[in-house]
């Protein structure tokens, strides 16, 4: 029971423990593809392999994300990064029978799904895998994706976090209906902006209870959904300093959510670079960078902003003078850089270059390596700076992003791992067979049954 | 593959079988044993229903999770076209074949049941109105199945092109003229590269010919009331779908079982399909009889526990000896089963000077 009192304390207390994910990512390039060991995205086998590695090495959680439309660029689809990825639940339900304990995340938006029929395969999801289901919660609004789906763009930016708040206590209810494994289901209704829902649920709970709960929104209004609604927050801020700030945040916001300080765990994105010694770790990073951004994905890079193609710049030269063709990077098709003011942000950026003597492709490994959440060293360096995350309760865990695939965890779990265990900070078994065991969550508690008739969002 | 059949030649002599796995619940390891108890069974595919059951789990993630534990048995859910989106659907299905290694199938389902539409906040689609919604959800599968072209990745270091975006294409679906429901259209092209089908065998319900084509299918499911009413259906759909659509025969089954007679085993078998109660001889001669006229019969043991052990016991093995079965195909893939080849992308044609 003492989980439930630091559950609900007011006051932060690290637990002195941290845990990894895997974050398949199958788009963009984070995941190096022209390595004589670069494996396939879509082959089963790869997903087996780096799950099976993963679940040998401790690991938490696997994750994979969702695609609901292309990514382009200057109007055709991207050509240059890793991209064709499974469907999320239908990849984890496979996974689930190669598998015992590792838990399994669907990343899954809010917009493009209906609550109802989300819920119910999220359920039969957690069912068939023995409570190892996670829900990573996402929201999406442009018109632009919504070309693929029956309802078309219909959700105001501003309107997404609300409703995805009311999707997802929908979701809850829909798991918190069945009174026992025998039933009966209580039924649910909602009645909402966008859509209304009136359903008698078809399953039980799992053996976990329901789904675990990531959320990735980074907005004041993002962190505010996930101190309400989610277990565990996967991060965009892997470094220290920021680490420890964004703990301290969210301890506030959850405190004043009324779930105590240490409801939700917190995962940062990261990337890890290791080798026996820290210059081998250097020579690696030098490698892995050239191969994340080529020539043609540096000039690409830019392409998206200038709105306008640039292959005739040398990719080892400086930022094009040439200015950006303003109308048509107003959204930039799935990049996530939405609205950027693309003159202001050209000036900026040759500055910025000149300033530090960056030619195309150093800048734009840059911009896109996320330094910041990259760990490299040798297994041992790495393992004292993340003792110290641990030691501090920074963050819970890390959600690593391979950037090789099927090998990319390898040394991961062949030398940090054990390193960190050692150093007592790394679980050396699996608490338990349920996801919410292995992180530590609490078992939700059923709401009683309330007055029947419409809940209004 | 080497066993790759055309559809006239051996087909017309040997059929296949495939069970419903309905019951083996919610809990992966019953999921595993059911499946793998028909895969040594020599079932050649396997299909589970979701029609809105309570402890009824997703079909699509139920066959997803007997992928990889099995190697030659087809997985065949049922997924609905009138309460989904489309472009999701097409997403799972093409998954389910690569997590099965192309052993996948569709029985593309339009519900019926009211409260599948309250359930999503729609008002009933009924009538001719449910065809019209099969058909399109399948044509947006199997546009965005043909959306990259088999050799659309090429990794190619030199040019630093890890696909080919000339291999990729628009689906740009519409609903056509004459859709009485909410219409819609589907971009593209999809977010997972072709199936390794190149497209998944689909299989309706005989209700839905008509508003689907029958260019739209690859096998259609027939039911009659009564076992003796099932051979005469079985001619009529075959005359309206004509020789390159696979008939496959609907047959609810309860046998005599550890020395309980078939008569006096409770079955609560959902009307409107035939039933055969009785021997496993019996059934063997009717199921060979049956399986004379048709590509295939799918079963629907009253119970997948006992049932499913008679006729891997005694049925299967005595269909196999008489020649009226096809052999299990061992690393081969659902068309294959079918006797169907692996088509071309739609696309291909349309790409410039291919030649092709």
């Amino acid at each position: 029971m003492t989980q439930h009192n630091r559950a609900k304390s007011d006051v932060f207390q690290p637990t002195g423990q941290i845990q990894f994910g895997i974050f398949f990512q199958g788009v963009n390039s984070g995941t190096i593809w022209k390595a004589a060991e670069s494996g396939s995205q879509t082959d089963f086998e790869s997903f087996r392999r780096i799950a099976q590695t993963a679940e040998r090495g401790l690991f938490a959680a696997f994750f994979l994300g969702e695609g609901l439309r292309l990514r382009e660029h200057l109007g055709r689809p991207h050509a240059l990064d890793v991209v064709g990825r499974p469907d999320a639940q239908t990849m984890l339900a496979a996974l689930a029978s190669v598998t015992k304990n590792i838990g399994l995340v669907a990343t899954q938006n809010t917009t493009y799904n209906d609550p109802a029929d989300l819920a119910h395969r999220l359920a039969s999801l957690d069912l068939i895998s023995g409570g190892r289901a996670a829900w990573n919660i996402v929201t999406t609004d442009n018109a632009w994706t919504g070309a693929n789906f029956r309802r078309g763009g219909y959700l105001d930016h501003a309107d997404r976090y609300r409703h995805a708040e009311a999707f997802v206590e929908t979701a809850k209810r829909i798991w918190d209906s069945w009174e026992s494994p025998a039933g009966p289901a209580r039924r649910v209704l909602h009645e909402g902006q966008h859509y209304t829902v009136d359903v008698t649920p078809r399953l039980p709970r799992s053996a976990q209870y329901r789904p675990v709960l990531f959320q990735a929104g980074d907005s004041p209004e993002g962190r505010n959904f996930a101190a309400r609604q989610a277990d565990v927050i996967f991060s965009a801020h892997p470094k220290f300093d920021d680490a420890v700030e964004f703990r301290k945040d969210l301890v506030e916001r959850s405190v004043a959510a009324g779930r105590g300080a240490n409801a939700v765990q917190i995962m940062p994105a990261s990337e890890f670079i290791l080798a026996a010694t820290a210059e081998e770790a250097l020579e690696k990073k030098e490698w892995v960078r050239s191969l994340q951004i080529g020539p043609q994905q540096a000039i690409a890079y830019l392409e998206q902003f200038w709105g306008r193609e640039l292959s005739g710049y040398d990719p080892d030269g400086p930022l094009p003078e040439i200015d950006p063709v303003v109308e048509e990077t107003s959204e930039t098709r799935g990049s996530g850089f939405h609205g950027a003011k693309a003159r202001q942000l050209a000036d900026q950026w040759r500055a910025e270059a000149k300033d530090k003597g960056l030619s195309i492709r150093q800048f734009v490994t840059s911009k896109t390596a996320r330094i910041d959440a990259t760990f490299t060293g040798s297994y041992t360096a790495v393992a004292d700076h993340l003792a110290e995350y641990a030691r501090t309760g920074a963050v819970d865990g890390f959600n690593i992003s391979p950037w090789l695939v099927p090998t990319g965890l390898d040394d991961i779990v062949n030398h940090l791992v054990p390193e960190l265990q050692e150093r007592g900070v790394y679980p050396t078994e699996y608490r338990g067979s349920t996801l919410r065991e292995n992180l530590g969550l609490e078992t939700p508690v059923r709401t009683a049954d309330q007055p029947s008739g419409a809940v209004r969002a | 593959m080497s066993n790759t059949n055309t559809p006239s030649a051996e087909a017309s002599q040997a059929g296949f079988l495939a069970i419903e796995l309905d019951g083996a619940g919610w809990d992966g390891a019953d999921i595993s044993r059911a499946v793998l108890a028909a895969e040594s069974a020599g079932f050649h595919a396997a299909t589970f229903t979701d029609t809105p059951v309570p402890g009824r789990a997703n079909a699509l993630q139920r066959a997803a999770f007997a992928g990889p534990v099995t190697g030659s048995i087809a997985l065949v859910p049922e997924v609905d076209t009138v309460y989904t989106e489309p472009f999701h659907v097409s997403t799972q299905l093409a998954s389910l074949d690569y997590v099965s290694g192309g052993r996948a199938g569709w029985i593309a389902t339009a519900a019926e049941a009211p409260g599948a539409a309250a359930a999503v906040g729609r008002s009933s689609v009924t009538g001719a109105a449910l065809g019209q919604e099969a058909a399109a959800s399948i044509e947006v599968s199997r546009r965005l199945w043909d959306s990259w072209e088999d050799d659309a990745v090429i990794r190619d270091v030199a040019t630093g092109r890890y696909i080919d975006v000339d291999k990729l294409h628009y689906a740009d679906f519409e609903t056509p003229d004459g859709f009485t429901g909410a219409g819609y259209s589907v971009k593209g092209p999809s977010i997972i590269p072709r199936p390794l089908q190149g497209q998944l065998p689909v299989l309706v319900p005989a209700s839905l010919l008509g508003e689907v084509p029958a260019d739209a299918l690859d096998a259609v499911l027939v039911s009659a009331p009564t076992p003796e009413l099932l051979a005469a259906e079985v001619l009529d759909v075959r005359s309206r779908v004509g020789a390159s659509v696979a008939v496959i025969a609907e047959l609810d089954v309860v046998l005599d079982s550890r020395g309980q007679a078939a008569a006096s085993r409770e079955t609560a078998f959902d009307g409107g399909r035939a039933a055969f109660a009785g021997t496993a001889a019996a059934l063997t001669d009717f199921l060979e009889s049956l399986l004379a006229d048709t590509d295939g019969v799918r079963l629907h043991p009253a119970s997948l526990a006992l049932d499913l052990d008679e006729l891997g016991r005694l049925v299967l093995p005595e269909l196999r000896r008489r020649g009226a079965l096809r052999p299990v195909l061992q690393d081969g893939t659902f068309r294959d089963l079918l006797g169907l080849e692996r088509p071309a992308s739609r696309y291909v044609s349309a790409a410039a000077g291919t030649g092709k």
